[in-house]
């Protein structure tokens, strides 16, 4: 079946069974193997990727769903060689070990601070958020901190530059 | 594991959903939030030859609010009913329960209607729709139908859908202005389907309670009504020791399975606490201390 989404900003026309999930494709067809899959039950949040500006879990999506959508991985969160935000709070902030969760955690919050800016000033709000995904090394403090940090430099004086223009919500 | 293979269609209206269902209902399964169907079609516990995604079909994602009633469509997500854009117990009840339905990104794509038709045991919405008598509406080869929810629920994950039948919406009763609501739900982590919970929405009247509605979720194989319960309350002064009563009644009236980790016994009593902490946040000030819900 064809079907046709953007997805970093390109357009692309795959031809898939209906019984693809949407990460599947993604990682199979396009090669787009940041979004790592866990549990394939929508329990870890690993393959959380944004489909029209929302972070979904990309397991429990077909790919055929995705037809006209613009969906955002990990892969499309960079500008070039200019690491987002997100990412560089993450290294500053010890907020990854092995890496595997960290994708996941990326898209989940980049589509929540799109959506909210002011969500990372609320503690109990953004742990409730970061509880949708599971890392099994970090401990989540350094992913709390990592997101604080980003709401954080929103709020300053460069803020223009931190909100990202390649987010779009 | 990877679904077995099935045909997919999104028809673009509800007339010709309705079409293919009346042709391959029984062979099909709709697709709506997916956030369970997925999942069986992964464990292949179920093979379905055929998917009809809802989610083309134009309207149905729409709140509607009458004098009486609020309207639901077939693909009101989670997340909308989290930020129910009315002023109402009902949308108090909404923003108070929508929480614990998985996490965003489950409550970004999942339905209300989905959670109704999929009919969990420990689904929280299906206790709303019995605790404040909702209707889900049907169409199907034979026209239009409303089941109430009483009827509704069979068993866990059984209801009074036919293979060839569709939920277009839901219909609620709004409850009397001025009904206070509260949740409690109880689970082993923040990520858990509720071990036991249970809502309550309940009217004063010159002090007595006038009006109340106690829905338990996970208490039995359907979502229950405490209609005992309720029978205890309605025309009394709250006192805590009526309260204490009426919670003790409710955990009575459900009938829980042993789960592994939780016994009956427990979550009977659970249950019981769950009810009167509820009953006690309603007749209170009202307010909703999600601190203190487990
Ligand atoms: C990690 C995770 C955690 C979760 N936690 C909770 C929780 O705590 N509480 C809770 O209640 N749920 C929870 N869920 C389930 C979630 O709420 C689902 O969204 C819901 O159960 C089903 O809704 P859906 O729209 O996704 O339906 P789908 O998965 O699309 O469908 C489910 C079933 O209902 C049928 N169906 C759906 N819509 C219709 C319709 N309009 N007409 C006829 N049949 C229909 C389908 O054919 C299928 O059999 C969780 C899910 C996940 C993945
Ligand atoms: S792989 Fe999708 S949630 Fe775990
Ligand atoms: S960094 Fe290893 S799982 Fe999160």
């Amino acid at each position: 079946m064809n079907v046709e989404l953007t997805v970093n900003g390109e357009a692309h026309s795959l031809d898939v069974e209906p019984r693809t999930s949407l990460a599947d494709a993604l990682r199979d067809e396009l090669g787009l193997t940041g979004t790592t899959l866990g549990c394939e039950h929508g329990v870890c949040g690993s393959c959380t990727v944004l489909v029209g500006g929302t972070a979904v879990r990309s397991c429990l999506m077909l790919a055929v769903q995705a037809q006209g959508e613009e969906v955002r991985t990990v892969e499309g969160l960079a500008d070039g060689d200019r690491p987002h935000p997100l990412q560089e709070a993450f290294a500053a902030e010890h907020a990854l070990q092995c890496g595997f969760c960290t994708p996941g955690f990326l898209m989940l919050l980049a589509g929540a601070l799109a959506a909210d800016p002011e969500l990372g000033g609320d503690e109990r709000r953004l742990d409730a958020l970061l509880a949708s995904n599971l890392c099994r090394c970090t401990g989540y403090a350094g992913i709390r901190r990592a997101a604080q940090r980003v709401a954080r430099s929103d709020r300053s004086a460069d803020s223009k530059d931190m909100r990202a223009p390649h987010i779009q919500a | 594991m990877k679904p077995a293979q099935f045909d997919y269609l999104a028809p673009d209206s509800l007339d010709e959903a309705v079409a293919v269902l009346a042709e391959r209902g029984p062979e099909s399964r709709v697709l709506a939030g997916g956030q369970s169907l997925l999942i069986e079609l992964r464990y292949r516990t179920s093979r379905p030859a055929l998917l009809v995604d809802l989610n083309r079909v134009p309207g149905l994602s729409e709140i509607v609010l009458s004098d009486n009633s609020v309207h639901l469509g077939a693909l009101v997500r989670h997340a909308q009913l989290e930020r129910a854009p009315f002023d109402d117990p009902l949308a108090d009840l909404f923003r108070q329960v929508a929480p614990y339905v998985g996490h965003p990104p489950i409550r970004a794509r999942g339905t209300f209607a989905g959670s109704l038709a999929w009919a969990h045991p420990a689904a929280e919405w299906c206790a709303l729709a019995m605790a404040t008598g909702a209707e889900i509406e049907l169409r199907g080869p034979a026209g239009r139908r409303a089941v109430p929810a009483d009827a509704w629920f069979r068993g866990a994950f059984a209801t009074a859908c036919g293979p060839d039948e569709l939920v277009t919406g839901v219909r609620l009763p709004r409850p009397p202005a001025g009904s206070r609501v509260a949740f409690a739900e109880h689970r082993r982590t923040h990520a858990s389907f509720a071990l036991a919970a249970a809502m309550v929405v309940l009217r004063l009247t010159g002090g007595r309670v006038g009006w109340v509605r106690i829905g338990l979720v996970n208490a039995a194989d359907v979502p229950l009504r405490a209609v005992e319960a309720e029978r205890v309350l309605t025309g009394e002064l709250p006192s805590p020791e009526l309260l204490a009563e009426a919670a003790a009644r409710a955990a009575a009236e459900a009938d829980p399975a042993d789960e592994p980790h939780a016994p009956a016994a427990y979550r009977r009593h659970a249950l019981g606490v769950l009810v009167r902490r509820c009953l006690a946040r309603a007749v209170g000030d009202g307010t909703h201390d999600p601190a203190g819900d487990s």
